[in-house]
């Protein structure tokens, strides 16, 4: 009888495994790890993708690397999972990345039905269109009938639906699994025109045989955040990877960059005088906002010296000075007219 | 088998504790591997269940009856942007079947051709087949179907450049664009001459056979058969003043429109699981002919039988022994690989599963269905081989 309690208390044993799956929080598991598990994109020019030494660089792959020092002080420990627009969720959900800047469109059904969190918007884009100049087309009213290249599993897809629809264009979709795909059946010209997020057809326009023929249509036809997204149900996770963003706006606002961070904090050291009150807490000077964010009182300071505020990633990775060209535009500050708002550090 | 009984004869007997017994001992030991097996699919489960409640993620197929919302750009039944997520899945279900059908057919026969040339006494026909199918076979499938998908790209010219043959036909990068028939009053008489065609020729192969059977005579049961499938729907369709229209494809717009269109997607797609899957039939042909023994074709050719003949007669009727059971894994490698299509934009069941997953957040589901569509196909398949492999399995007598 022995052998059958020994497999009674085994089945027991077992049955109870199931209901003791639950998870820790992710901040805890990021630091117990020492790397922050980072989905991004797979090869996006100026937003993530691999450089000539074979290093990540982006405007999403510097978000990464904020969160990373904010979290762990050090801006290298970043684990980068690359993916194309159909894993990405499938990652987020499981765990296997603890937060995806993989310039994700931030919309209420991804928001609710796929169980992730969104808050902020690190780069505010549109869809448009990109043609061959010769067709001589000036508006994407006029693709009436025209055969559209589109990457599959983006928001892209369904926008082109809402927009076909509105404008009963009876458009032709070809759609690619990757982008790269996607944008050489475009060069040889299987599609008329080629389809993404604005700031995607500048990165994927200088990647074509002549960039030069190729012209993006003025319209933008939706509306599209791309933001951090996170795993629904941990508001301190959501919280930090907001402020981590945030905070690289605060410094932008206050004119701190990575050259100047030591300077601005000796100025602004406990008593000083003229001492700006939001910077001091920013840096962790006097407040404690790190510790109520769960981090350490220099977070903040961490990401500013390890990676910069957003205008230097801005420009390092996406503006006037690269290949890309994308000016500031929605994406400046609101003192400059733009949409990039941070609440106030209090 | 004879200690085992002995063993539980004798415990019988001396009636020794039931732990012992063999018996006992295997089928506990069955009971256990079962639950183990259960509970660790429960486990799964009720884990992922768990998983997707806390994220808010609720389980269910009425998403299939939203509105898709995203065109594709083939498929045979009608969709368009109004079609609901089911019905544009179910598109997708028969594109995948559409490309593994004609991709099996093909394959089927250039394999053979392939493996018979290899075994050729011809020099150059037999190292042809043997660097074709030693390169082809070597290559992964994923960068062959890149590698038509690019050659015909780049091959063929823009579509307003397309190359006009004789302004019926006309091929671009974007597909090749041919008339299509469109069917008029009378055209049900030249099917129903079609049907009678076939009918006949069955009946003659028949008669041919029988009459073989009897007297030794021969008849060419196969041109006459040919004659009459295709003369009597064409003297039909010659008496009734040719009952067919067809819309040739024209250029408007960006695109030819009207008519019908070979996309090259779909084209890619073949000729590059064609000539892969071809590669591996080949060598499964040429396995099995060789396995045949030698004995046999030098006594049909004794009984004075042409090469040919001894081939179709003697030796492939014993070889499809040894050929089908292989064969049957090659098409379900097919049906499988066909998800590779969406690399090349060819929208199979795989890729719209991708884009639904997508704009549902459903991935359980969606990749649910997917696995039921390919486990019910492939067990299809594997069934129908498996009858036709006892068919024509050796009957001793």
């Amino acid at each position: 009888m022995k052998h059958v309690k020994t497999l009674v208390a085994g089945v027991a044993l077992l049955a109870g495994m199931s209901t003791a799956a639950q998870a820790a929080s992710t901040l805890e598991s990021v630091k117990a790890a020492g790397k922050l598990k980072c989905g991004v994109n797979s090869g996006l020019a100026g937003f993530a993708a691999p450089n000539d030494q074979g290093v990540w660089a982006g405007l999403d792959v510097d978000l990464c690397k904020a969160i990373a020092a904010a979290v762990l002080g050090d801006a290298n420990k970043v684990e980068y999972k690359p993916s194309n627009a159909e894993q990405r969720f499938p990652l987020l959900q499981s765990g296997e990345v603890d937060v995806l800047a993989r310039n994700t469109t931030w919309s209420l059904s991804r928001d609710t039905q796929l169980g992730f969190d969104f808050r902020a918007v690190n780069y505010y884009d549109g869809q448009g269109f990109m043609v061959r100049k010769d067709l001589g087309i000036t508006s994407a009213k006029e693709l009436k009938g025209a055969t559209v290249c589109v990457q599959e599993g983006t928001t892209t897809e369904k926008n082109l639906g809402d927009f076909d629809k509105a404008n009963n264009l009876g458009t032709q979709p070809v759609k690619f699994k990757e982008s790269e795909q996607a944008r050489a059946a475009y060069d040889e010209g299987r599609c008329d025109s080629y389809t993404t997020d604005a700031s995607g057809l500048a990165a994927e326009r200088t990647g074509l045989k002549a960039p030069g023929e190729h012209v993006i249509l003025p319209e933008i036809i939706s509306k599209e955040p791309l933001g951090p997204a996170v795993r629904a149900g941990d508001s301190q996770w959501l919280d930090i990877i907001t402020w981590v963003h945030y905070a690289m706006l605060v410094a932008e606002e206050k004119g701190i960059t990575s050259a100047n961070v030591d300077e601005v904090k000796a100025k602004n050291a406990e008593g000083a005088e003229g001492a700006d009150a939001e910077v001091q807490r920013l840096l962790g000077i006097t407040d404690k906002m790190g510790e109520s964010l769960g981090l350490s009182r220099d977070w903040a300071y961490n990401v500013v010296k390890q990676v910069g505020n957003y205008g230097e990633s801005f420009e390092r990775n996406i503006g006037k000075d690269t290949p890309l060209a994308l000016e500031r535009g929605l994406n400046a500050l609101w003192t400059q007219g733009g949409l990039q708002y941070a609440p106030p550090v209090r | 088998m004879a200690e085992i009984s002995a063993g539980r004869s004798r415990g019988r007997r001396t009636s020794i504790a039931w732990w012992r017994d063999e018996r006992t001992r295997g089928i506990i030991w069955q009971i256990v591997v079962v639950a183990v097996l259960c509970l660790g699919v429960w486990f799964i489960i009720a884990n992922m269940v768990d998983n997707l409640r806390r994220l808010g993620i609720p389980l269910g197929f009425d998403f299939l009856n939203a509105p898709a919302g995203f065109a594709i750009s083939f498929s045979i039944i009608p969709t368009d942007l109004n079609s609901s997520i089911g019905r544009v899945i179910l598109a997708g279900m028969i594109n995948t079947l559409l490309a593994s059908a004609i991709c099996i057919a093909l394959a089927t026969i250039l394999g053979v051709i392939v493996g018979i040339c290899r075994l050729s006494k011809n020099y150059l026909i037999s190292r042809l087949a043997t660097a074709y199918v030693e390169t082809l076979r070597n290559i992964p499938l994923l960068v062959q179907l890149l590698f038509w998908y690019v050659a015909i790209l780049q091959l063929f010219p823009n579509v307003r450049q397309a190359i006009n043959v004789f302004d019926l036909m006309f091929m671009s990068n974007r597909g090749v664009n041919i008339p299509r028939p469109i069917p008029e009053e009378d055209f049900g008489i030249v099917l129903v001459a079609l049907a009678v065609g076939i009918a006949l020729a069955i009946g003659i192969a028949s008669w041919a056979h029988r009459r073989q059977m009897a007297t030794g005579q021969q008849f060419p049961k196969g041109r006459v058969g040919l004659g009459l499938i295709v003369g009597l729907p064409l003297i039909a369709s010659l008496a009734l003043g040719n009952p067919v229209s067809w819309q040739v494809p024209e250029l408007t717009g960006f695109n030819f429109q009207g008519g019908l269109v070979l996309q090259p997607e779909l084209t890619a797609l073949v000729l590059g699981m064609t000539a892969y899957t071809a590669s591996f039939i080949a060598e499964i042909v040429r396995g099995g002919i060789l396995a045949v023994s030698h004995g046999q074709t030098e006594a049909a050719y004794a009984l004075g039988l042409k090469p040919g003949t001894t081939l179709r007669l003697v030796i492939i009727p014993q070889s499809l022994r040894i050929i089908v059971p292989p064969m049957t894994s090659q098409y379900l490698n097919i049906v499988k690989n066909t998800t590779l299509a969406g690399a090349i934009a060819y929208p199979d069941l795989f890729s719209i599963v991708g884009t639904s997953l997508n704009q549902t957040g459903r991935p359980v589901e969606n990749i649910a269905i997917m696995m039921v569509f390919f486990l019910v196909i492939s067990i299809l398949i594997s069934l129908f081989m498996n009858w036709y492999n006892r068919r024509i399995a050796l009957v001793e007598r």
